[in-house]
This record gives C-alpha cells, sequence and structure tokens, in this order.
C-alpha cells in the first residue's frame, strides 16, 4: 500500500513527531483509546531505540488491508551497528544503556505482531503490527 | 564598482524595474498565494524593495545606512515568507543579466560586469538569510527558556505535601529538571509527601517510566514519599503491557485520591465549617 509516512529519526524532538503521526494515523483507522496509547507507546520505544543505539533512522507507519482485516504497521529502520544478541534483547530487563530494559519486550507484548532483523554494522528493521478489532 | 555596470542600470532603472515587478509578481501568483491567503503583499513592498536595491550599488557597504536592514526586519516581522526576499534577489539578478546580455558585449567584459553584479548582490542575499536565521534563533532561545519555566514546578500545598504537575512530553533535559526541582523542592518545603501527577503527559513509555522511577526512589532517599497520581486507564494498560514494575511507591488513579491519601500519611484533616 502506498499511503506510507515516515519521521526521519535524529533527535529527541523527532521521537515526539513520529509519535504523533502514529496517534493521527490510529486515530483514523479508529483504534480505541487504549489501543492508541499502546500504539504510540510502540512507535516511543522503538524511534528512542534508533536515537539511542543508532543515532538516525527513520519510523514509517502504514495502514494496511489484508482481506479486509484492518490494521496500522510500524516499521522502524536504521543502519546502526545492528544487535548483536536479538535473543538477548528479547528478554525483559535487558538493557546496554542502564534503562529498564523493557523496551522491545514491552513493544511485542503491546502489538499484535513483531519481527526483527538484524545485521550487525548493517543496521536493523524492525517491524510491528496491530489489528483494529 | 564598475562604473559602466551602474551607468547601465540607472540609465534602465525603469525597463529593470517593470522586468522585474512582472516577475516578482508571477512569482507571487505561483508561489504566495498558496502559501496564505491572509497575508497580502502591497505592491508598496515590492516598490519599496527594489529600489533599496538599486540604491545600494552605489554603496560599497551593505549597511551603511541601515536602511535595507530596516527593510528585511520588517519583512520578515510581518510573517512574509523569507523565499520572497530571497526570489526577488534572484530574479533582479536574471533581469539585469539579462539587460547584459541584450547589451551584446564582449565575453570578457560581460564576465567581469558579471562578478560585478554577484559581488553587489552576494552580500545583500547573505544579509538577508542572516538576518531571517538570527530571527529564528531568538525566537526557539525565548520559547525555550519560556518552556523550561513552565517545565516542572513544585507546589507546596499543606503542610508537607507538594505537587508536581507534569505536562507534555518528557525528554531527557526535562528528565533531569523534574528529579532538581522535585529534590531541591522537598528540602526547601520540608515535603513529606509529593505527589507527582502525570495527567498530562500524552505517553509513558519505558524511558519516561524509567525517569519517575528514579526520580521517586531519590525521593525515598530523602526520607519522604512520592505518590504518583493522574494515571489514566490507558496508560495504566500501556504500563502494565511494557513490564514496568511500579510497586515500590504507591499510585492513584486521581488527584483527588493522591492527595487524601498524602494527608493521611502526614496525619492532617481537611475540616469543613458546616
Amino acid at each position: 500500500m502506498d499511503i506510507q509516512s515516515c519521521v526521519e529519526v535524529r533527535n529527541e524532538w523527532d521521537i515526539v513527531s513520529a509519535r504523533q503521526l502514529g496517534r493521527n494515523m490510529a486515530k483514523e483507522l479508529g483504534f480505541g483509546n487504549v489501543d492508541q496509547a499502546r500504539i504510540t507507546t510502540a512507535i516511543s520505544e522503538l524511534a528512542r531505540n534508533i536515537y539511542l543505539y543508532a543515532g538516525r533512522g527513520k519510523i514509517c507507519i502504514e495502514p494496511i488491508d489484508q482481506l479486509g482485516r484492518k490494521g496500522l504497521r510500524i516499521v522502524a529502520l536504521d543502519n546502526g551497528p545492528g544487535i548483536r544478541e536479538i535473543r538477548k534483547v528479547m528478554e525483559d530487563g535487558y538493557t546496554t544503556s542502564g534503562g529498564l530494559g523493557a523496551g522491545l519486550p514491552g513493544v511485542k507484548r503491546l502489538m499484535d505482531e513483531f519481527s526483527i532483523e538484524s545485521t550487525v554494522d548493517v543496521g536493523t528493521e524492525i517491524s510491528a503490527t496491530k489489528w483494529l478489532r | 564598482m564598475d562604473n559602466l555596470i551602474v551607468q547601465m542600470i540607472n540609465e534602465n532603472q525603469e525597463t529593470l524595474k517593470n522586468n522585474w515587478l512582472k516577475e516578482v509578481n508571477l512569482f507571487k501568483d505561483k508561489e504566495i498565494a498558496s502559501y496564505s491567503t491572509t497575508l497580502k503583499l502591497s505592491e508598496e513592498t515590492d516598490q519599496q524593495f527594489f529600489e533599496l536595491l538599486i540604491k545600494h550599488i552605489n554603496y560599497h557597504d551593505i549597511s551603511k545606512d541601515g536602511t535595507l536592514d530596516q527593510f528585511f526586519d520588517q519583512v520578515l516581522h510581518t510573517g512574509l515568507p523569507l523565499k520572497y526576499l530571497t526570489q526577488g534577489l534572484q530574479i533582479a539578478r536574471r533581469v539585469i543579466l539579462n539587460m547584459l546580455v541584450e547589451a551584446e558585449m564582449e565575453q570578457e567584459k560581460l564576465a567581469a560586469l558579471y562578478r560585478e553584479i554577484d559581488s553587489w548582490l552576494d552580500p545583500i542575499l547573505n544579509r538577508v538569510v542572516e538576518n531571517s536565521s538570527q530571527i529564528w534563533e531568538r525566537t526557539v532561545s525565548i520559547q525555550k527558556t519560556a518552556l523550561l519555566e513552565l517545565s516542572a514546578p513544585l507546589i507546596p500545598v499543606f503542610k508537607n505535601i507538594s505537587v508536581m504537575p507534569l505536562i507534555g512530553s518528557i525528554d531527557t533535559e526535562r528528565a533531569k529538571l523534574i528529579m532538581e526541582n522535585l529534590l531541591n523542592g522537598v528540602i526547601k518545603y520540608r515535603s513529606e509527601v509529593v505527589l507527582i501527577d502525570i495527567t498530562g503527559v500524552p505517553v509513558v513509555d519505558t524511558m519516561v517510566a524509567h525517569h519517575i522511577i528514579q526520580a521517586a526512589d531519590a525521593v525515598r532517599l530523602l526520607g519522604s514519599t512520592c505518590i504518583l497520581v493522574g494515571i489514566r486507564p490507558e496508560i495504566a494498560q500501556t504500563i502494565v503491557s511494557l513490564g514496568i514494575d511500579l510497586s515500590l511507591f504507591p499510585t492513584k488513579s486521581t488527584l483527588q485520591k493522591g492527595m487524601e491519601n498524602a494527608l493521611e500519611i502526614t496525619n492532617q484533616q481537611l475540616i469543613s465549617n458546616e
């Protein structure tokens, strides 16, 4: 689908604009309050990861429609250092930056579908989908 | 400046002006009309702009009498887009070059005059950009200060009870400020209980939660209690999904409930006069 919008993430304020974009799109698609909060929080986590670990990257948000099943997909892309131990980062409490270590596993729980691909020294692509119920 | 070019421009001033106005109007219709319908560009501004440019051929110093700076300031402050000025300058360059090309002179002479024009218009263009970026920088820095002032106030409400209402997104800089104000305020007001109200915080992600946990922990080290209030239902759900443990300190749904709790902790009561 072509109605994809992207936000470049280079500083902390871009995280806010990525969130705003996601919230607006979620609202337009008819997501309820709780799901809107889930989606914006997930975007916030992914965008912050880009800012913290990769320095720069982008967040793309697109509405999806699979055989009448509607939803919203968030794709986070960066050309950063990549993730060495994907299994570890998906564990609760694992952090390399002194944070809570709840970001990625949290996003997985906030969203319905989650996939992560990362190559060391090449970059990371994370995609997460929420279906409209 | 080369006398020849000054002379040529002065002699052809009327033609140049008409050509310039024509092109500027074309540009205005196309670009600025769609920019904002409320902005009205008067013919007067255009006239003034061009006359100032011509006037400054004879000056070597663009800030000589300040009229140019004044004009730029005036235009930028009325909310006209910067591109009106930059485009105006580019059009001026174009119409003058056209005039030179039509004059059919030797190539070397033409190149020399071309450089003259550049040395006349480029400083003006630089000045325009400089002025406008200064205006922006000033605005941004004023707003930043204003924002910081509003950022994280700690308000003493009752004896030993203070409230910190948080509104808007929390970034690293603000989080630092929250921590500082919180700890300083707890000492200053001798607060036993501090209520942090997050009703106005749109998103509570792990980073925001982390900062709140740290702040509450620091308050605990000072011997006081921190109560987190204003947790909306959807925020509660996302916090649970994220797996964030906020059980180290009490939380309440509203400021009112938090206040009741705080009064209890400090052994105080509100008594009505009835």
